[in-house]
């Protein structure tokens, strides 16, 4: 689906590694008084013959994962095979590194790689830290009213499509939009942003953090809720002030989800907004604005060079499958916190 | 009098924010009641900010086009006129379109829940052998995809270019969807399933009749988690679409929009270079954002809640 749902995708990750601990732990003292027909392995025999109807109920599902899932990471060999329109999805030929070089080759290609690494690596030093600093400051709120109506508002971009938000984005910046109009206010000349490359980055770093710190601070907050107040009823006794409270007590408490949400968001790192520059590029912002995604939508849809095309998606996705198994081995060798 | 109590006026209110508050029988610090006061404050700041943009929105959707082009829309419509949403709701491609997203929401929202709940439910039992394989296959989707390029080949070679299909069975089952629907399955009371197993009732028995009409909160959340997610998408129509009639108002949008943005090479090709107005594209903005917005209240309740169904331990 949309490409820049880290999110999401972190939320599932967390709950997947809450469950693992949960099972883990329950092994030991399990909650519930084992099942009879849980225990023990059996046979596959046995089992489809107890469970036919459960996996009847997998046949559709599993059928969708292989037809729209594990086809097209298949069909990924179209780097390595000419691939004719009309063709075998599958290609025709074998072509060994051909793609592979000509990308390599490809001056364009390094552009947009640079512009991609650039891109990331902004969003995660800048945007990954706002959601922490947000949820801290929703929590030092005491008016639950004022508190619940802040965090509504704040979740709101999140809802919205993203050819909304890049129509704002375009209304915003334009010559007499409101931001222009700040400027001239204070003195200054209006700044024709989207015919600047050098303004790209601002811009797009600016709108994800309008549109995703507000939603970001939800785990965080989720997590908040679950720190033992005694913890701060201990500090306090022990003479610790707010400040000190929060440094001792609500980060360490916070830390795990932390620590997944950066392993996700380096994974998802090369994965940059891709609809989102779609929608407000133009060639004048290539300089800056030009990311892998971008570049191979055009290379491979717009002119057809599939297999082209494909090499370079391939090499992206093995980057951020790389990305995201190196964080999370390193995260579980340095803090013990991992996602699987 | 009057004067001073002019002069006091401020110092009061000050003091009113300023003053330490006492909870659980402490009295805060002097330092931290000032950060609490500037915490306000800046919360404020980010709430108006977070608005502005649909604030702007509103406003232009009611302005006429000259007081937009030059710079006099903020808050506050200028030249009031509803003529602009005439203009739009009188074009035929915008309702074609408009039915459109709501058609594509709709069927997909159905498949997607079909699919997520059976896959779920199945996966949810401890005891099914090979659960681990098939959460794992699941799983590894979230991590890699095949990209772009093999997928419009493979929805070419389909033939389901140009046909609801495309929009509806690519994305039929979210993984992250799933893993939430799994974990509220998982602590579903299992007496109640094996009271219904004596009773005679089949797996499919169980499903239908105890467990899903004992899920309705969590199936509420999955319906509005896919339906705002296909109502928002556009992409994957924008991708394999090519006759307007069959666009959904996203991309409708989407081509108001790429008329700005000059030299889009897309844009170029379809003849689309032309600028449209900003009440236009502010109106056909606000009008697909309304959805949305009159059931923000349920959305966020929901989404709030399977958000945290997936990641506090119960």
């Amino acid at each position: 689906m949309s490409i820049n749902n880290s999110v999401a995708i972190a939320e599932a990750v967390e709950l997947r590694t809450e469950r693992e601990e949960e099972r883990r732990s329950s092994s030991s003292g399990r909650r519930r008084p084992p099942r009879a027909r849980s225990t023990g392995r059996v046979s596959w025999r046995k089992a489809l013959t107890r469970d036919w109807r459960l996996y009847t109920l997998l046949i559709l599902p599993v059928l969708f994962l292989v037809i729209f899932r594990y086809a097209p990471m298949a069909g990924n060999v179209i780097a390595f095979r000419r691939y004719r329109p009309g063709g075998s999805m599958f290609g025709d030929e074998w072509v060994g590194l051909h793609y592979v070089q000509l990308f390599i080759n490809d001056p364009t290609f390094w552009r947009v790689f640079w512009n991609t690494l650039i891109l990331g690596t902004l969003a995660l030093v800048i945007v990954f830290p706002l959601p922490i600093i947000l949820a801290l400051m929703f929590n030092e709120l005491r008016s639950a009213r004022f508190k619940r109506v802040a965090q509504s508002i704040s979740y709101l971009p999140h809802f919205m499509s993203v050819v909304i938000v890049a129509g704002m984005v375009l209304q915003l910046t334009a010559m007499r939009g409101t931001i222009n109009q700040v400027i001239e206010g204070f003195g200054g000349e209006a700044i024709p942003f989207m015919q600047l490359a050098e303004w790209f980055r601002t811009v797009y770093i600016s709108s994800e953090i309008w549109q995703t710190v507000g939603w970001g601070t939800i785990l965080y907050l989720a997590a908040l809720t679950t720190i033992d107040p005694q913890l701060y009823e201990a500090a306090r006794i022990d003479g610790a002030n707010r400040w000190r409270q929060i440094w001792h007590v609500t980060l360490p408490g916070i830390r795990p989800t932390m620590i997944v949400l950066l392993i996700l968001n380096i994974g998802t790192f090369m994965a940059v907004g891709f609809e989102k520059i779609l929608l407000i590029y133009n060639p004048l912002l290539y300089p800056t604005a030009d990311v892998i995604a971008t570049y191979l939508y055009r290379v491979g849809i717009f002119s057809s060079q599939f297999s082209y095309a494909a090499a370079i998606g391939l090499f992206e996705a093995i980057i951020g499958l790389t990305l995201i198994l190196t964080a999370n081995w390193i995260s579980k060798r340095a803090v013990g916190t991992s996602l699987w | 009098m009057v004067a001073t109590n002019l002069n006091q006026g401020p110092d009061r209110v000050a003091a009113r924010i300023f003053r330490p508050a006492t909870v659980a029988g402490i009295k805060d610090s002097r330092s931290y009641t000032v950060f609490r006061a500037i915490n306000g404050v800046l919360i404020i700041v980010i709430c108006f900010v977070t608005l502005y943009p649909f604030l702007n929105i509103i406003a232009q959707s009611f302005s006429s086009e000259a007081y937009i082009n030059s710079g006099q829309v903020n808050l506050v419509p200028r030249g009031f006129t509803v003529t602009t949403f005439q203009y739009v709701l009188g074009d035929s491609m915008f309702w074609r379109n408009y039915g459109n997203t709501v058609v594509y929401t709709v069927v997909a929202t159905a498949i997607a829940m079909v699919l997520t709940t059976t896959f779920a439910y199945a996966l949810s039992k401890r005891h099914l052998k090979g659960r681990t394989f098939f959460i794992g296959i699941a799983v590894f989707t979230m991590f890699f995809n095949g990209g772009i390029i093999p997928n419009y080949i493979l929805i070419s070679t389909l033939g389901m270019k140009n046909t609801i299909w495309a929009i509806v069975l690519p994305n039929a089952i979210s993984i992250f969807n799933l893993l939430v629907m799994k974990a509220f399955f998982e602590n579903f009371p299992e007496d109640l399933e094996e009271a219904a197993a004596i009773d005679g009732l089949t797996t499919y028995g169980i499903l239908g009749r105890i467990v899903l009409p004992l899920s309705k909160a969590v199936i509420a959340t999955m319906v509005l988690f896919y339906a705002v997610s296909f109502w928002n998408s556009w992409f994957t129509a924008f991708l394999y679409m090519d006759r307007s009639e069959l666009y959904p108002v996203t991309v409708y949008l989407r081509n108001l929009i790429a008329g700005a943005t000059a030299g889009d090479p897309s844009a170029a090709a379809a003849g689309e270079a032309t600028q449209v107005a900003a009440n236009i594209k502010a109106v056909t903005m606000l009008l697909i954002t309304i959805p949305i917005i009159s059931l923000y209240p349920f959305i966020q309740k929901y989404f709030v809640s399977g958000v945290m169904l997936g990641s506090v331990k119960q």
